[in-house]
């Protein structure tokens, strides 16, 4: 009995685990190294769509910058982008506004501030910790797409193509109209001929269901759910491409464009100081529409009278001038992939060349194959969305502006690549293009929720966040020494080496720290000597009842089942609060679970490495305590 | 009476068992005064809950906050409110979701409204923005965000020591949140989401310092052989209590310098804090093991999941072992003295 007792209470830590803590050390201080470096005021070039970077293109950024009398801090080139450090922020601004001027639209130049991480670091793949918005300044948007739009577009889109097919069969249908979540498809006479079923299982295989309306020769058409997930799915991905490409003409260094739920998208950018005009340009929802002008009816007569001939519809130009066009849709905002200002080589005349993807060509060639001398009609439509509280319910009100943009003669047959002329100015070119890419989103979005910190509050939060975890921590050390002694210190160590730790894994996890994430931070160096506190009061306690080298064994066994059960149940709680948070309550949860984790590590391998290194395996007669 | 339970008593012992009736009238006073603050006062929620629109703006000298509002308002913001924000030259607008406006371009109105009607420079310190749909999301994810962590510590409690403990637990928890609401309440301090977090981490840090507490309850249920329940209790909580005051100390100091340096986005964060770390201290100190006790929890409740499947016999010679154990150390003590 005595003899086995005496194993346990030798207090000797095997070689290993004072390897384990040398290896953590020296991680931990690599990894969390890089935030000591700060960061260089940057540069960012990224090629615009279509561009390559070639060899010259370095030697125009040193020259730009030269005639500037810009000196860089220094050129990289990496992942097809150029990353220009200066020395100071007027430097870049001053920078930005030259290489703009050298690149216009051939690049997106944008600021930056590039972490000075040295190489060495960076090769081991050491980076900075990751600072959401609230610290580096910027903007967060959550934008909710109208996906009942989508629905209807998509249902619409039936509607046109049913009565394609209908026609081409010589099927007699009544009318095919839209309702909510389905068609109503009725047929002239008696019964639904008997060939409609067949056509339409053969033309749509497997993409909507139909049910026959008592007493009626009509259908009810619902489409499937797969059909309209694959809808919602595709609008929302169009929509993030659509503002991918708009952002890159704001010119922002990093931005993050992510789908949220299935039908939301976060847009993050850091750094931009104009949100306005942020707002504007994501705000701005619009699509487009190429329609046929219907050349036989009256117009003014149809604005007189508010009938327009079978087939056709109502519009109005911008100045209010109506026009007649042909019912059915060619090509919608969605087909377009490009458009852009030009001048015409052989006229010298401002055009607009639009370029269309595979589908949206296919349809264009069919029409303009036939309609060569008739107009096409471009419409743009603007949709607004808006949440209002009606009698303190929410309710989503659309509204719809549809403007005729442009009206022109086709010359001749065009797939996906043709050229919009007659326009009056180069002004006009250029307006038209804006509105053509803008048209191209697939559905309406809304501006659901705001987020902007501006660079002076991100500074000060940094700076905020920075002393409270310094204050807070060097009071945590003065208490520990006043009331553990030696063993304190032991603590205090335990505790530099888990601040050390939590920096190094959120650098590497490159988790999003955030001003509730420092908080975190300091809530965990409060809490983490808690583990510490227990198995300290514990030695104590055993000390009244047996020798020192017992005690501090006892101490140690009996405090871990303790602290193990504390620490889970605050994980626990921590583990909630990820998984139903946002941004930055997200990143309280993180730092909150790291610190426990590693707080675990060190405050009970750590400490008891040391403890046994002083005191283990030798007669000691006083422990400070 | 073991030679635990002698060595204890010759220690000071605070007999807080004794107190728990005092305590429990202390504690539901505190929750019918809390309680009757949410009822009349409510909770003075954020933007985060109600949607609206909030935008800070650094002056260069100190802003004229009269003449900012009756800007707004001659602007069609009559709900606007303007006020100081740490300090003299920071302003803070809040403007309520409004009908019929698209509320994502208030913010662009708002400042445009003041550059043009007054001629002193400002800065855009901060624009937040919750339309009314996440607003009712945040309100309802944040409810059942509280409710699925007292039921994930109403589980591991019962699964780790006994239902009546897990009982007393959660009962102390939700203790904790209504008083640090009803602060709220009364105080009608902001509470935003990170208030909620805070909530969520009172809640881990309370629980906290229960388990411990109860850990060590069931400790002395193996080793104390003959003290009563009450008795047991008693001394865990004696035994714990230096160590929860010396944490709930140091958690308070960090919280405090937080609450002092943090700045005004982080203060009601770390208020709550400060409140629940001084409630949840209290509460698993008094009212937490008397739940457990007042539901009759009892020595044969904590002997069977400690040991799983383990025979009477068997806990028995555990029990004697680390009786002789403790004899032995206390002989090598007198030995080492000598």
């Amino acid at each position: 009995m005595f003899e086995s007792r005496q194993k346990v209470i030798s207090n000797q830590y095997p070689a290993w685990k004072y390897l384990l803590l040398l290896i953590a050390i020296i991680l931990g201080g690599i990894y969390a190294a890089p935030n000591l470096f700060g960061d260089d005021p940057s540069v960012q070039i990224s090629p615009a769509k279509s561009v390559q970077f070639d060899d010259a293109t370095q030697g125009t950024i040193t020259q730009a910058l030269a005639e500037a009398q810009l000196e860089p801090k220094a050129i990289g080139y990496e992942n097809n982008q150029f990353l220009i450090r200066f020395h100071s922020a007027d430097e870049q601004l001053k920078a930005r506004s030259v290489l703009k001027e050298t690149f216009g639209r051939q690049a997106v130049v944008a600021l930056n501030l590039a972490p000075a991480t040295p190489d060495f670091l960076r090769s081991l793949g050491g980076q900075p910790m990751y600072l959401g918005l609230d610290l580096r300044g910027g903007v967060h948007f959550l934008m909710d797409v109208d996906m009942e739009a989508v629905v209807e577009k998509t249902y619409l889109r039936y509607v046109d193509e049913i009565k394609g097919s209908f026609r081409e069969e010589r099927i007699r249908y009544l009318s095919i109209d839209y309702d909510t979540d389905h068609l109503l498809v009725k047929f002239r006479g008696e019964t639904i001929p008997e060939t409609a079923e067949a056509v339409l299982n053969k033309q749509f295989p497997g993409e909507f269901t139909l049910t026959p309306v008592e007493n009626e020769a009509a259908w009810i058409l619902r489409l499937l759910p797969i059909t309209l997930k694959e809808a919602r799915t595709y609008a929302l991905k169009q929509n993030i491409t659509t503002l991918r490409n708009r952002i890159n003409e704001l010119g922002v260094a990093e931005p993050v464009i992510q789908q949220q739920g299935d039908r939301r998208i976060v847009v993050q950018l850091p750094g931009v100081q104009d949100t306005a005009k942020a707002k504007e340009i994501l705000g701005a929802t619009a699509t487009l529409e190429f329609r046929l002008v219907e050349e036989k009816g009256d117009a003014y007569r149809a604005q007189k009278t508010g009938y327009a001939p079978n087939g056709s519809r109502l519009y109005q130009f911008r100045d209010g001038r109506p026009i007649l066009l042909k019912r059915s849709i060619i090509v919608s905002g969605d087909n377009v992939i490009n458009a852009q200002a030009g001048i015409s080589s052989d006229s010298g005349s401002p055009e607009v060349n639009v370029t269309l993807d595979g589908v949206g060509g296919r349809k264009m060639l069919a029409t303009t194959k036939e309609n060569v001398g008739n107009r096409m009609a471009v419409v743009y439509i603007e949709n607004r969305v808006e949440t209002i509280e009606v009698n303190g319910e929410m309710v989503k009100k659309r509204s719809t502006t549809k403007d005729v943009i442009n009206a022109a003669v086709i010359r001749g047959q065009f797939a996906n690549r043709f050229q919009i002329t007659g326009l009056d100015s180069p002004q006009e070119a250029q307006d038209l293009s804006l509105l053509l890419r803008a048209g191209a989103l697939a559905a309406p979005m809304e501006i659901i929720e705001e987020r902007t910190v501006g660079p002076s509050l991100g500074q000060d939060n940094i700076d905020q966040g920075f002393m409270s975890v310094i204050v807070g921590f060097i009071l945590v050390l003065i208490v520990m020494v006043w009331r553990y002694k030696t063993l304190g210190m032991i603590a205090n160590v335990a505790l530099t080496l888990n601040l050390v730790l939590i920096v190094a894994v959120l650098s590497l996890l490159q988790a999003t720290l955030t001003l509730p994430g420092i908080a975190g931070i300091v809530l965990t160096v409060g809490m983490a000597v808690d583990a510490n506190v227990l198995i300290f009061e514990r030695i104590r306690e055993e000390l009244k009842i047996s020798s020192i080298q017992t005690a501090i064994h006892a101490g140690y066994e009996k405090a871990f089942v303790t602290i193990a059960d504390a620490n889970i149940t605050t994980l626990l709680a921590a583990l909630v609060l990820f998984s139903f948070g946002t941004g930055p309550i997200k990143g309280f949860a993180i730092t909150l679970s790291i610190g426990i984790i590693t707080s675990m590590f060190t405050a009970i391998l750590g400490t008891r490495a040391v403890v046994n290194m002083l005191y283990g395996n030798k007669p000691v007669e006083k422990i400070s305590i | 009476m073991s030679q635990t339970m002698d060595n204890q008593m010759e220690n000071k012992q605070i007999n807080f068992m004794g107190y728990r009736k005092h305590a429990m009238v202390f504690s539901v006073i505190l929750i019918v005064i809390s309680l009757a603050g949410l009822w009349v006062k409510g909770l003075n929620f954020g933007i985060d809950f109600t949607g609206g629109t909030l935008v800070e703006l650094a002056y260069e000298d100190a802003a004229d906050v009269d003449a900012i509002r009756s800007t707004l308002v001659s602007n069609g913001y009559e709900s606007a409110t303007v006020q100081n924000f740490g300090s003299a030259e920071e302003v803070l607008i809040r403007i309520a979701p409004m009908e019929g406006m698209n509320s994502a371009q208030i913010s662009n109105q708002v400042m445009t409204a003041l550059k043009t009607d007054h001629s002193e420079a400002f800065e855009l310190r901060r624009v937040e923005f919750v339309g009314p749909q996440v607003g009712d999301e945040l309100t309802e994810d944040g409810a059942l965000a509280l409710i699925y962590a007292l039921i994930g510590v109403l589980i591991y409690v019962a699964l780790r020591f006994e239902f009546r403990f897990s009982v007393g637990a959660v009962s102390a928890l939700i203790h904790d949140v209504v008083i640090t609401l009803g602060v709220f309440s009364w105080t009608q301090a902001q509470f935003d989401l990170t208030v909620l977090a805070a909530l969520l981490a009172v809640i881990g840090y309370s629980l906290n310092d229960t388990i411990v507490v109860f850990d060590r309850v069931r400790e002395n249920f193996r080793t104390v052989r003959d003290g009563s329940p009450e008795e047991v209790s008693n001394l865990a909580i004696n035994q714990m209590l230096a160590r929860t005051l010396m944490t709930s100390f140091t958690t308070l100091l960090v919280l405090i310098a937080l609450f002092v340096l943090g700045g005004e986005v982080i203060h009601y964060f770390a208020l709550a804090l400060i409140i629940g770390v001084v409630v949840g201290t209290y509460s698993s100190t008094f009212v937490a093991s008397s739940i457990a006790l007042s539901l009759g929890v009892s020595k044969e409740d904590l002997m069977q999941p400690v040991k799983e499947g383990a025979d009477p016999a068997e806990q028995e010679a555990e029990l004697n072992r680390i009786f002789l154990e403790q004899e032995a150390a206390r002989e090598l003590k007198q030995k080492n003295k000598k």
